[in-house]
Parts: structure tokens; C-alpha cells; sequence
């Protein structure tokens, strides 16, 4: 099947082409736990993984599955794990583990309603889970946010290689309605290098000395070195790996910025009223973390005002005022949960900003 | 007349020093693990999942390359380690807190799973790394920091059984329990060790030792009391044996 996708338009759910495109992309190893509304994922590579004669485990738990991705990081190969919101709330003590472990664990994330059990319908409420995460200590996720399921391929492939490269922990992070829509994809190769992690890699320890990966330092000097080394690493990010999208900045007054597939509706609903000479900007972070703070503080210097569109109750709103540093008015729309704000919706509400 | 040797294991580091407290059980299990893994020369192939507790300093001594799991999930990552690269040599080595409270879903889901996974589980009746609070292995009566009085059945219920429970379990190849408290019995449980780590060699399914060992800075006892303890009190509930072994036909 991976063949037989690569170079040909196929129509497929976000759930099918996010698992598919991470074959492609070489993931050795899946572990996972059922969870609406990201079960096809670990349904498809259970079949295609064992086709190919790679590592498939059903795990007992969200908790047992990233810390198998742990293991399997521990040895270089490329390890995933699919979850969604509540589930992804087992796995914060792995992934704090496995950032100060420097290994690069793929994690996709199929957001859903919460807090707690929440429900099954779409949710943006998991911004902060993400780049903010629960675990302990000073850590980051790298997080990239498809907006549409062609995206999603893209940037699976993405979360791929920047976890490599940096040897840290990356999340995809889709949504409910990403998840279970059927769009024409395509999937092409894989199309970054593969990254020499034979340096660190455990494989027995034959002809060299013993490596040992782990997160413990008893004493204070090498932990503060090890987490300094950690934010080296951010900074490189911030540095050369943002990602965004950006329309109609010259001439706005306003700025509208939204994630991940609202973003769309938000984006046809400011093309309208641009038709009726509304000067409205619109920006979508594709990187959450990194965020695009140097774009958004030069841009917070041209427009009057930045409105932050989320379905949730403000959440990466924080980071768009941390950005903007008092530049601008930032001001928030948005829903908790559910079915997406309509384009007419967010029209009435991005007129409101203009007043 | 075949000559012996005695010598510090090559599987060891050079020049280690152990820093577990005098009397402590934990030098003589990880000596024997070194003893098995130099006879069985996997050494240089070997990967070790190690947990946390007093266990986890095991990668200081032994000469092995290693992964610290978060507490419990040693035998999660090491499904992780082994599936990754099925052609090395797994082990985890724990503690009954970290194997059989925090971390009993992930151990006996690997036992179930029939992982080709070896591992070697430390029952001391305690939390002994912080301090002497009761665990899943504590006896009843036993006095601890968070018991008092004594375990009793009303308020902490009642220990586990942890070599039976391994044995339970379809994917288990060999699951046995040893004590260290003689010489003879020594001698046992570097064979129970070697056996839980040939199963794994042949391909054969999940190995398993739970090894009865003393804590005397927390049960405050010297470490001739602390042995007298362990096959006075410990031994009656926890009867040392063989619990299943599927290479040998009628012992199980």
C-alpha cells in the first residue's frame, strides 16, 4: 500500500494519510493505546507495520506506549505513538523523561474535547497541553499544527526529521475534524535526510565504552549544563525552523491570527470581507513551538489591533500577547468545544474587532 | 580437576566501587548478574533497562550499556529496546516497588506479551531508596515508616506474591524465587539468573528471578540479622522455588 500511494492523488482521512505518511517516512516502531478520534491510526499501522516486518505493539496503556518509544528511541530507530487529549495527558511523565533524554520521539496528537473525558468532538483545548506540556522540569515539544490533511503528510514527514535532528521529543498536533475528514492527498517520498545518530545510539557496548541514557544527575553542576544544552537547542529552533502563513499583511489594520483546521473557516471568512474592502491581515503558526515571535512583534509595528480566533477558552492567545509585548491591543474569540465557529460566524465576530 | 577462578567478573566496570549501604543484598544480585552474563559472553551485546529505586545504580557497576526508565516502566522500555532491536540482549534489573506497584501493568502485560525480555526483581519488603515505606512485598506486621504499627489488613491489605503471578502468565517462560541468604542458596540463584537469561537467548519467551534480599539500614538491623530475617520471616510467605519453566517437562 505505501507503494502503491507514493506519486498518485488518493482520497483518504486524516487519520489513514497521517499513519501512512509515517510509514513512508520510516517509522520503525508503533506503540499505542485506543482513543477517539484517533484510532485509525494505530488500527492502520497494526496491519501495514506487520506487512513490512516492523515493530508493532498494542500497549497495556498510554503510559506503557511512550515509554516503549523511549525504549525503542534508546537504540536510533524511529519510534511513534498516536493518542488524543485525555490520553495524551498519561504520557506527559514520558515525554518530560524522554526530552531530558534527548530522544526523538514522534507523538501525534488528535485533539478532542476536554478537560477530563471531555467528548468526541473537535478541540483546539490542548495548545497548551502541547507547548506547555505537564510534565515536570524545564522542557519544550517541538509541535506542528496541520491544517489541512495534505498538510498533515507534509508535517508528519517534518516531525520526523526535526525530532531527529534536534533529538527531542515532536508532536503533530491535529484535530478531531482533521483526523476523520477525507481529502486528495498526495504522498511522494520522504524528503528529508536521514539523520547519523550512531554517535549516541545503544547497541551493546562492543568496542567502546558503556552508554548510558538517562535523565538523572545527582549533582547540581551537570543538570544545570544538561538543561542549558537543552535550551541551546530551543533557540537553534527558534532560530531556523518557524513556520507560518501569512496573507494580506501589507495593507491590514487588522491581524487575525488562528491554528491548525480552523484556521480555514477563518481564512475564507476574512477573504469575504477583504471583498468588501475590510483591511484585515490573516497569520497562521504552523510551528507552535517555535513560535513565530519574531514575525508577530515586526508585524505588531504595522497593524492597529491582533484578534486570536481559537476553539478553546484562549489559549494560545498567551503566546500571541507574549509576542506583541503590549504593542498592540490582542483581543480573543473563540468556543470551548465542538463543531467550528461557521465562516458568517467569525465575519460577525471579526467585524466586532474592526470597531 | 577443572580449575576456578576467582576474580571481580568481567562484565563489571573497572575499578567500581559499590555505594549500596553495608549488608545490602543488591552487591551480591548484581554480582551474580555479572557472573552470568560473562559465562554467557553477552556482554557487548547487552542493553539494560534499569529503573528507579536503589536498583537503578546497577549502570554504574556493570559495563553495559543502558536506559533509565521512568519509575515502573522499566520493562515498557525495555518491550521498546527489544522490539527495536530484537537481536540484543534485554534486561531490566528492579525493585518490588517499581516492578510489582507503580509498574505491575507494564510487567505483567510484558510477561503476557511473551516478551523475550529477562528480568531480575529485587524483594526487600520496602521502599528502600526513600527511606522505609511500605511496598506491595511488605509483610503483614512489618513495621514501616508508613505503617507504623504494622501492616495490617484493614488499612494496607495484603502483599504480593510475585514470582506466582509471573508464572500465571501464558508468555512466561521461567519464573522462579531465590534468596541469598546462603551460600547454597547463592549458588541457586545465579542458576535461576543463567535461566532466566538463556530463555530469552532461545527465543523462548519472558524470564523471570524475584530475589528475597535485605535492607538493613531500614529494617535496622545488622546484615547477619537482616539474612536471619529473610529466611525466618520472608521465606515462610514467600516460599523460594521454581514456579514455571517450560524447558523442563514436569516442573511445572
Amino acid at each position: 500500500m505505501v507503494e502503491c500511494l507514493t506519486g498518485k492523488k488518493v482520497l483518504m482521512k486524516g487519520n489513514y494519510a497521517i499513519a501512512n505518511a509515517a510509514v513512508i517516512a520510516g517509522c520503525d516502531c508503533y506503540f499505542g493505546y485506543p482513543i477517539t478520534p484517533q484510532s485509525e491510526i494505530g488500527e492502520f499501522m497494526s496491519g501495514k507495520m506487520q506487512e513490512l516486518g516492523r515493530a508493532y505493539v498494542s500497549a497495556e496503556s498510554e503510559l506503557a506506549a511512550i515509554n516503549m518509544c523511549i525504549g525503542a528511541c534508546s537504540t536510533g530507530k524511529k519510534a511513534m505513538t498516536s493518542s488524543s487529549s485525555c490520553a495524551i495527558s498519561l504520557m506527559q511523565e514520558g515525554l518530560s523523561y524522554a526530552t531530558s533524554d534527548e530522544l526523538p520521539i514522534v507523538l501525534i496528537s488528535v485533539m478532542r474535547g476536554g478537560p477530563g473525558l471531555g467528548n468526541i468532538f473537535p478541540s483546539q483545548g490542548d495548545y497548551n497541553q502541547a507547548t506547555i506540556g505537564g510534565g515536570d522540569g524545564d522542557y519544550k515539544l517541538i509541535v506542528l499544527s496541520p491544517s489541512n490533511v495534505q498538510e498533515a503528510i507534509d508535517l508528519t514527514y517534518k516531525t520526523f526529521y526535526l525530532a531527529h535532528k534536534y533529538r527531542n521529543p515532536a508532536m503533530l498536533l491535529a484535530d478531531g475534524l482533521l483526523g476523520q475528514m477525507m481529502e486528495p492527498v498526495e504522498f511522494g517520498k520522504y524528503p528529508y535526510a536521514e539523520i547519523d545518530n550512531s554517535s549516541w545510539a545503544l547497541s551493546g557496548a562492543k568496542g567502546r565504552n558503556p552508554r548510558i541514557i538517562r535523565s538523572y544527575s545527582p549533582t547540581e553542576g551537570p543538570q544545570c549544563e544538561h538543561i542549558r544544552h537543552l535550551f541551546d537547542k530551543y533557540k537553534q529552533l527558534e532560530e531556523n525552523e518557524v513556520m507560518y502563513e501569512e496573507l494580506y499583511t501589507d495593507d491590514a489594520d487588522l491581524l487575525v491570527l488562528s491554528f491548525g483546521s480552523l484556521s480555514r473557516n477563518v481564512k475564507a471568512a476574512i477573504k469575504q470581507l477583504r471583498d468588501q474592502g475590510m483591511k484585515i491581515g490573516f497569520f497562521r503558526p504552523i510551528t507552535l513551538f517555535p513560535f513565530p515571535n519574531k514575525r508577530l512583534n515586526e508585524l505588531s509595528r504595522k497593524v492597529k489591533k491582533f484578534l486570536t480566533i481559537e476553539v478553546n477558552m484562549g489559549q494560545m492567545v498567551r503566546d500571541v500577547r507574549l509576542a506583541v509585548n503590549g504593542n498592540v491591543p490582542v483581543e480573543f474569540y473563540g468556543k470551548p468545544v465542538g463543531s467550528w465557529p461557521s465562516v458568517e460566524d467569525l465575519q460577525t465576530a471579526i467585524e466586532r474587532a474592526m470597531i | 580437576m577443572e580449575t576456578q577462578v576467582f576474580k571481580v567478573p568481567d562484565s563489571f566496570k573497572k575499578d567500581f566501587k559499590y555505594t549500596f549501604c553495608p549488608g545490602c543484598d543488591h552487591g551480591v544480585a548484581i554480582r551474580l548478574v555479572a557472573e552470568v552474563m560473562d559465562e554467557l559472553g553477552i556482554r557487548e551485546n547487552t542493553i539494560a533497562a534499569t529503573s528507579i529505586g536503589c536498583s537503578v545504580t546497577i549502570y554504574d557497576f556493570l559495563n553495559i550499556d543502558a536506559i533509565e526508565a521512568p519509575h515502573g516502566r522499566a520493562l515498557a522500555v525495555a518491550t521498546g529496546v527489544k522490539r527495536a532491536t530484537p537481536d540484543k540482549f534485554v534486561f531490566t534489573y528492579q525493585g518490588d516497588g517499581d516492578f510489582a506497584s507503580i509498574g505491575l501493568a507494564e510487567s505483567l502485560h510484558s510477561a503476557l506479551r511473551g516478551e523475550c525480555l529477562s528480568s531480575i526483581c529485587i524483594n526487600n519488603t520496602t521502599y528502600g531508596m526513600t527511606g522505609g515505606q511500605l511496598g506491595p512485598t511488605t509483610l503483614l506486621g512489618q513495621v514501616t515508616t508508613t505503617s507504623p504499627t504494622g501492616r495490617n489488613v484493614e488499612y494496607y491489605g495484603y502483599p504480593i506474591k510475585i514470582a506466582e503471578h509471573v508464572a500465571l502468565c501464558d508468555g512466561t517462560a521461567f519464573s522462579a524465587r531465590v534468596s541469598l541468604d546462603t551460600i547454597a542458596n547463592i549458588r541457586k540463584a545465579k542458576q535461576a539468573i543463567k535461566k532466566a537469561f538463556e530463555v530469552q537467548l532461545n527465543g523462548l519467551g519472558f524470564g523471570f528471578v524475584e530475589i528475597l534480599s535485605t535492607c538493613p539500614t531500614n529494617w535496622r538491623m545488622s546484615p547477619e540479622k537482616a539474612h536471619e530475617r529473610v529466611r525466618n520471616e520472608m521465606m515462610p510467605i514467600f516460599v523460594p522455588g521454581i514456579y514455571k519453566d517450560i524447558t523442563s517437562k514436569g516442573n511445572n
